[in-house]
């Protein structure tokens, strides 16, 4: 069609370099390619969330008659808690940005201890919980929904830990290159933004 | 020999026009049609047939052309043109086809309503889920535990239900089918009759209930194209058709449903009012309350039951038990042609005891937990 | 008339001492043309696998009875057959050149994530061969590929336990490298190639990549839930205990539906670059044919319950899939059309890869025409999991998508090898598969139609005969894989050296050295025309005509 443009461009970048010592440095596409990868973890969520749906539209009455009552306190509290944290940890993204390892390190760990008292509590209602993974199908999707997310935040987590962990040297992040924040920032969002969907799936619908 | 190029495209266009519409009728792809539906669907079918005869001879004729004219002549290192496309061109190629979708689309709406895919009834009457119940038992036995679960789907509507004329009319004859490893079972509610067969009127409005006990499988008449999935648990499936040619028709079971998958076969028989009222008379007759002598788990010609020899020999173990119904299976294959005959009080018998087996929850759960144990 | 400007007083000896050695390609690397190489190789390994267990498949089908394996050992077969021609060869193959090509094409050096790359594909084998060994120790999985509950809840946990989890590790794989064909397509272009300017099969795998982006997570999440049934005993799928088997299909068909296109769009994509170059003529509707990949994409996700026509879904939405999926027909047609156009009036130099090319067209278009008749719901009730089904499976994935791999094998050979390839070999290996081809997969259309199921050990002796010639269709196909392997081996090994571009081809994958060097140019290109310009160079890119005469092809490759 067009190809014919001879592009105007003809700037003969000058690699040559580079090229022979090996690998010119490239911009770094490590965050998009965060972005997508969450996009295609949104779809495992997206097609769990569907086929909860789906049971609920298609079971009679939902959850199940004779499926124990949940208290909402609890995983309330839990929830507030995870949200707290999605701001929490923003606050360390915007320190790094002003090289501030300090605050970065400061809000890291709140981040990570908020995230762990979610897990506890997560932990805390399994356990009280008056049904088990195989009662009926509504406590099926319960466990697996929750547990799969609850993976996720252990994975979050771990990642916020590594950050701390690198951290420990003032020089490794700097308002310049800090993808590792970056990344286990956007990742806590997500899992933060799945867990909003599914506890109105899950307690509140 | 110089004829105008313009020319020779234009009766290219006119046999490839002829061609497709003789082929379109006259494929002879199809088995004989024995329903309405089946004319139906053969009509959409042989137009569908004529459009993608069309489409083929179009693209293999040029794919020819190109083969033969376009070919590089040794020596000749040029390039070709330098086309890059053609607007009108290409929006006649998105058009044309555009049209056809349209059409097709508008026909196999129409073909399926006509045949009575949008009659939800299926859906909406959850009281018809009794069904494979002992004939003259009063109280319905589930065969499995999922049957009895308080769990409705209210939202699908599976099989082909009522057609716009026979819409609101109860049908002239209800039988329920059920499907298991590796047989169908067709109860007659309002005659009492179970059979391993399914034998209907000519010319009747006739309603398929269909359920399947252990696994998914698929109930298909290729000779009436019907075909619909029959699931376990409470969802129950519908196909309703009038057989407008009797004769004796192949049924399928057209989804996976184990390794005897294959050996999933029995026989419509549609028989003229004459034959029917012979049939029912020997049913009732032949109706046995009393046990009879099965020789059914050696007999090689007894090919629907093999799930039943399964129950049957439960007391040898599992491990005979199937290496029985393989030998079984196997040795189907070999009578295959012999029209699967027998005599209908063997099936009546068997039927009967295999269904007071069936009864047996403890029994069976264990067969459909273990069938491979 | 190349497509790019390289400065010519840069030398490429510097580079002599970096060049492959063999085992490179059994290591952890990180070169995207060592790691397309071995996606390639695994691929084509497992594609004889599959083949092997196809023709162990026709063989039972000879005759009516079961009479070959046993009836466990047949339905094992099947399942393995599907998921390893399907997640071992077709997907990864095509994962195999989009890592090869796609930085080629658009002139990066590498991947953006080279080690994820490596990751990706070094999954592949270990889950693969498990999958492949289930069969040998006689725990094969048995509930077909599509592996429908219930029934694949019964068939034995250790054999479905070790396909879910060969999936999930595949689909892991498939999704890793998405994200890098993606962002590479998106991001690595050399900065004088615009969108507009990209060849067509970075087009086809940026919709490849979505699609796997979009629809793998979901069949992921439909293992899960079915690993917990098998497994832990819930009843997500189960009847028996108040599950639905239906959402398994729903989730299940929203990721292969969309397969399909993971694997025929890269070959639609290869078929646009291989045309053209022995065409010698530009692309037709080079916009229709990027954007059409988009639209099948796009379409591609809405259509997946049209697998479950006879299953359980309401009236209307029947109506609803029924329409989207014969609207695919359209943007298809607009590619078969493209293609038809691009090489009409051409000057066709009919070797392998062309020829393969054409074959693509000729056998594709076949699967098309059968595809939008099964769209139509009432032909569907008829024909649905009969012989048609898989005659038209097999026209696109065989049709299409084999045979599309090998024109691509044929085509880029010379740049993957540095040699060229015996063109009479070739030309033997496509006839045998041709004929083969139609041969197997024709007759079953009728014995659809006729009433025969699929995945049936046993059927009925009136459809002997037309299984007769399927199954010596099958033989042939196997036989028809013999010249090609030879050909490949030896002219690896011992061909005739090839020059960086012996197709004289204006795509920048050819602007560099055959094989290329480690970070494939020397300097990174710039574009001086559109990748399919053949014919052009004079009117308007204004090179001397000398030049442009001197660049023209040679015209007989192979000799």
């Amino acid at each position: 069609m067009q190809g014919s443009t001879v592009d105007s461009a003809k700037v003969a970048l000058d690699y040559h370099g580079s090229a022979a010592t090996g690998h010119e440095a490239h911009p770094d596409h490590r965050l998009f390619g965060l972005i997508v990868f969450l996009g295609a973890e949104a779809m495992i969520f997206m097609g769990l969330f569907m086929a909860y749906l789906t049971f609920r539209a298609v079971y009679p009455s939902w959850p199940p008659e004779g499926t124990p009552e949940r208290e909402l306190v609890l995983p309330g509290i839990n929830t507030a808690i995870l949200i707290a944290s999605s701001f929490v940890i923003h606050r360390a993204d915007t320190a790094i940005k002003q090289n501030n390892v300090n605050g970065l390190r400061k809000w890291f760990a709140i981040t990570a201890a908020m995230g762990a008292i979610f897990l506890a509590g997560q932990l805390y209602e399994y356990h009280n919980l008056e049904f088990g993974l195989t009662t009926n199908l509504y406590a099926s999707t319960f466990y697996v929904l929750t547990g799969f997310h609850g993976l996720h935040v252990f994975l979050g987590l771990g990642l916020i830990l590594a950050v701390l962990w690198r951290a420990r040297q003032r020089e490794h992040y700097s308002s310049e290159h800090h993808f590792g924040v970056e990344a286990a920032e956007l990742y806590w969002h997500f899992v933060d933004v799945v867990w909003i969907v599914l506890f109105l799936l899950l307690y509140i619908l | 020999m110089n004829i105008p190029s313009s020319i020779l495209t234009m009766l290219a266009g006119i046999a490839l026009t002829l061609a497709s519409i003789w082929y379109g009728q006259n494929h002879g792809l199809m088995p004989v049609e024995a329903s309405r539906d089946a004319e139906l669907i053969d009509g959409l079918f042989n137009t569908m047939m004529t459009i993608g005869t069309a489409i083929f001879l179009l693209v293999e004729g040029v794919l020819l052309v190109c083969l033969v004219k376009f070919r590089r002549r040794p020596g000749d290192t040029s390039d070709g043109p330098p086309i890059e496309g053609n607007i009108s061109l290409e929006i006649v190629w998105t058009a044309i086809p555009v049209v056809i979708v349209l059409v097709l689309g508008v026909y196999s709406f129409d073909v399926y309503n006509s045949m009575g895919g949008f009659d939800p009834e299926a859906a909406q009457d959850p009281s018809a889920v009794q069904v494979a119940m002992l004939p003259g038992d009063s109280e319905v036995m589930p065969l499995i535990e999922g049957a009895s679960h308080p769990m409705g789907h209210q939202h699908l509507a599976l099989g082909i239900g009522a057609s716009p004329e026979t819409a609101g009319k109860p049908a002239d004859l209800t039988v329920n089918v059920l499907g298991l490893q590796y047989a169908w079972i067709f109860t007659y509610p309002d005659l009492g009759i179970t059979a391993g067969e399914l034998h209907v009127p000519v010319n009747k409005d006739v309603r398929l209930l269909l359920k399947a006990q252990d696994v998914i499988h698929a109930f298909w008449l290729p000779e009436f194209r019907l075909k619909q999935d029959v699931m376990p648990g409470s969802l129950q499936s519908e196909l309703r058709f009038t057989p407008t040619r009797a004769g004796e028709y192949p049924i399928i079971c057209a989804e996976l449903c184990g390794p005897y998958h294959g050996a999933m076969a029995s026989k419509l028989y549609v028989h003229t009012p004459e034959e029917y009222e012979t049939w029912l008379q020997s049913q009732v007759a032949n109706r046995p309350d009393q046990v009879q002598t099965i020789a059914s788990t050696s007999d090689p010609n007894v090919n629907y039951l093999a799930p039943f020899s399964q129950q049957l020999n439960q007391q040898w173990g599992i491990d005979r038990a199937l290496e029985h119904l393989h030998s079984q299976v196997h040795s189907q294959a070999q009578v295959h042609s012999q029209a699967q005959v027998h005599s209908q009080a063997q099936v009546h018998a068997q039927m009967d005891r295999s269904m007071e087996l069936t009864a047996d929850h403890s029994n069976l759960q264990q067969l459909i937990a273990h069938p491979a144990a | 008339m190349t497509q790019t400007e390289i400065p010519s007083s840069i030398s490429t000896a510097h580079h002599g001492g970096t060049e492959r050695k063999w085992w490179h390609y059994f290591t952890f690397n990180e070169d995207h043309k060592v790691i397309g190489v071995q996606y390639l190789v695994t691929a084509f390994f497992f594609y004889l696998i599959g083949g092997l267990m196809a023709a162990v498949i026709r063989t039972e089908l000879a005759t009516p009875a079961s009479d070959f394996v046993s009836p466990e050992t047949y339905n094992g077969l099947l399942t393995l057959h599907g998921t390893i021609m399907i997640f071992l060869w077709v997907v990864p193959a095509g994962a195999g050149l989009a890592n090869y090509l796609i930085p080629l094409m658009i002139g990066a050096r590498d991947m953006a994530f080279p080690k994820l790359n490596a990751m990706a594909f070094w999954m592949i084998p270990p889950a693969g061969i498990t999958l492949a060994l289930s069969l040998l120790v006689g725990e094969a999985p048995q509930a077909g590929w599509t592996s429908y509950p219930p029934l694949s809840l019964m068939t034995g946990k250790v054999g479905e336990g070790i396909w879910i989890f060969s999936l999930l590790v595949l689909g892991t794989s498939s999704i890793l490298g998405a994200i890098n064909f993606l962002v590479t397509i998106l991001k690595m272009r050399v900065p004088s190639m615009p969108t507009n300017k990209m060849p067509l099969f970075c087009w086809s795998m940026m919709a490849t990549a979505l699609l796997i982006l979009i629809g793998t997570p979901v069949l992921a999440g439909a293992l899960i839930l079915l690993a917990f049934d098998l497994l832990v005993g819930t009843a997500f799928f189960n009847p028996m205990g108040g599950g639905d088997p239906i959402v398994y299909q729903h989730m299940f068909w929203f990721y292969s539906h969309p397969a399909v296109y993971i694997m025929v769009l890269p070959l639609f994509g290869a078929i646009s670059e291989i045309l053209p170059v022995h065409a010698r003529k530009p692309v037709f509707g080079y916009q229709a044919i990027a954007y059409s990949s988009l639209a099948i994409a796009f379409l591609g996700c809405i259509v997946w319950a049209h697998h479950m026509f006879t299953s359980g879904t309401p009236a209307w939405l029947r109506m609803f899939f029924m329409i989207a999926t014969m609207v695919i027909a359209v943007p298809t047609g607009i590619k078969v059309f493209g293609w038809l156009a691009t090489i009409w009036g051409g000057k066709l130099s009919l070797n392998s890869a062309m020829l393969f090319a054409m074959g693509f067209v000729a056998v594709f278009v076949i699967g098309g025409i059968t595809g939008v008749m099964l769209a139509s719901v009432p032909f569907d009730i008829h024909v649905h999991d009969t012989y048609f089904v898989v005659a038209h499976l097999h026209y696109v994935l065989f049709g299409g998508s084999v045979f599309g791999l090998y024109a691509a094998i044929y085509h880029w050979f010379p740049k993957i090898t540095g040699r060229l390839v015996n063109e009479t070999w070739g030309r033997i290996h496509f006839i045998l598969t041709f004929i083969g081809m139609n041969l197997t997969f024709m007759p079953m259309h009728q014995l659809g139609l006729q009433g025969m199921n699929r995945r049936i050990a046993l059927y009925d002796p009136k459809f002997t005969s037309l299984n007769e010639l399927a199954t010596i269709g099958s033989y042939l196909l196997a036989v028809s894989t013999i010249p090609f392997l030879i050909n490949a081996i030896w002219s690896w090994a011992k061909g005739p050296k090839a020059d960086g571009n012996p197709w004289n081809a204006l795509t920048l994958e050819w602007q560099t050295s055959s094989p290329p060097a480690i970070e494939n140019f020397e300097v990174l290109p710039v574009l001086t025309s559109g990748p399919y310009d053949y014919g052009l160079e004079e009117e308007e890119v204004g090179l001397p005509t000398a030049q442009a005469g001197s660049a023209t092809l040679s015209s007989s490759p192979g000799a």
